[in-house]
Order: structure tokens, then C-alpha cells, then sequence
């Protein structure tokens, strides 16, 4: 990805769909570089674990749509930016199989204060599942499934 | 004359369930999403769902859409499940 260095007060959007495993901490330290009016970074990130609809989950198969999820995500980052101070913001979705334990996405937002940071980080989060087109299929030694939507997640986005 | 087309994608459960991710259909005039669900379901078998089945999300050139929306020569018209990714 570019590197984006320049001070700017409203959202840069940066979204990469890739299979690839990505690194935090690389991540982290460009998010840093976002001038010295930054105060405050928050970063999720989402694992791969062993239980969801069901047990015994080995690992995920992720699908997405190509060219809509990057567009729906970079969406979701500019209304961040319309409601926080969002000074710049990355977001990394692998998609393809994804073993136990593997990292699945990034969610990364630089802010002036602690405030807009968590909550643009968590909206972008929340919002990125209930509508970024991506599906998951857990799966098991015995067999696998498709994941279904979650009624808490639905919620949670409405909570915004 | 050659008839007007769209394209339609399907993903992920449906996409399996249907054992079909691209077709092309016709483009007749006033087409709205819900039409061309239904005439989709009208193919019977793993089809039917598309018509009583689990919900059904919309995209119209890959924007998401409902099923009052209006789908046009040319569109890009996607159908699949509920999201999960994140």
C-alpha cells in the first residue's frame, strides 16, 4: 500500500482485501506516522477461534465480493470521518482459508483524543460486519457450514 | 433485434446452493429486483428459496438496493446471504 504521510483533517481511505497475512506492528507504526496533531490510536483485531455456530472449528473459509467490499469499507471509513476526528484510518480483511489462530482483520484509526479513536474504530468494526459483503464458512473434522448473521450483530450496527 | 441483458452474481451460500455464480438475464422494461427474484424462482428446485426462502440481500452495481429498486439494462445485480465477515 501507499504510504500516506500528509497531515489531513478528514478521513484518507485505505482498505486492502487480501489472502496474505498482514503485520500490526507495521501496520501501527504508519498509522503513527499521521502528524502531530494525532493523540490517540485504537486498533482491533479479529482472530480466527476454535468455536462459533458450533464447536470444534478448525479453521474459516472467507468469500467477499470483489470491488463492492472495498467500496462499502471505504464507505464506512468516510462516515467515521464525517462524525469523528478521524485524522487516518486503515482496514485489512483477508478473505480465502484461514487456519486456527490466524489474524482477520485490522481495523486501525488515528484521532486527537482517545474518544474519537474507540469510537470510530468500534463503529467502523461493527458496521464492516453487518454490511461489507464477506461470508464465513467455519470448518470442522466434521464438515463445514455456512455462518449465519448474528441478531447481536445487526443490533450493535443499529446502535450507531 | 438483440434483447437487453443484465448480469446477475451470486455468493457464497447461495452461490453453492444454486451451483450457479454468474447468469445473464433479460433487461424488460420496469424490471424491479423483487421481478427478477421471482422469475428466478420460478426455476423450481434449490431455486424456490429465492422466493420463500431465508432472507435475500440485493446489490444493484454493487451498492446495496432492495427489492422495490429498479434493475436496468447492462446492471450488475448480485444476490446473497446475510453478511459475516469482520
Amino acid at each position: 500500500m501507499s504510504k500516506n504521510s500528509s497531515v489531513c483533517s478528514q478521513a484518507v481511505p485505505s482498505v486492502s482485501i487480501q489472502n496474505a497475512d498482514f503485520d500490526a506492528a507495521q501496520e501501527y507504526a504508519q498509522l503513527r506516522d499521521s502528524g502531530a496533531g494525532t493523540g490517540a490510536i485504537a486498533t482491533f483485531t479479529g482472530l480466527v477461534r476454535d468455536s462459533g455456530d458450533r464447536q470444534g472449528v478448525t479453521g474459516l473459509f472467507l468469500e467477499h465480493y470483489p470491488g463492492m467490499t472495498e467500496q462499502v469499507i471505504s464507505d464506512l471509513i468516510a462516515q467515521a470521518g464525517q462524525r469523528w476526528d478521524v485524522r487516518k484510518a486503515r482496514v485489512i480483511h483477508r478473505i480465502g482459508r484461514l487456519p486456527l489462530q490466524s489474524q482477520i482483520v485490522f481495523v486501525g484509526v488515528c484521532s486527537a483524543h482517545r474518544g474519537d479513536a474507540f469510537a470510530a474504530c468500534e463503529f467502523i468494526m461493527d458496521a464492516l460486519k453487518t454490511s461489507a459483503p464477506f461470508w464465513k464458512k467455519e470448518l470442522t473434522d466434521a464438515g463445514e457450514h455456512w455462518v449465519e448473521q448474528k441478531a447481536s450483530d445487526v443490533a450493535r450496527t443499529e446502535g450507531w | 433485434m438483440s434483447e437487453q441483458t443484465l448480469s446477475v452474481r451470486f455468493f457464497a451460500r447461495l452461490r453453492e446452493e444454486l451451483g450457479t455464480e454468474h447468469l445473464t438475464m433479460p433487461a424488460p422494461a420496469g424490471q424491479t429486483a423483487a421481478d427478477l427474484l421471482a422469475t428466478l424462482a420460478n426455476r423450481g428446485g434449490p431455486w424456490a428459496q429465492l422466493n420463500t426462502g431465508q432472507p435475500v440481500m440485493i446489490a444493484i452495481n454493487q451498492a446495496m438496493a432492495k427489492p422495490q429498486s429498479p434493475v436496468q439494462p447492462d446492471d450488475e445485480v448480485a444476490f446473497f446471504p446475510p453478511v459475516t465477515g469482520g
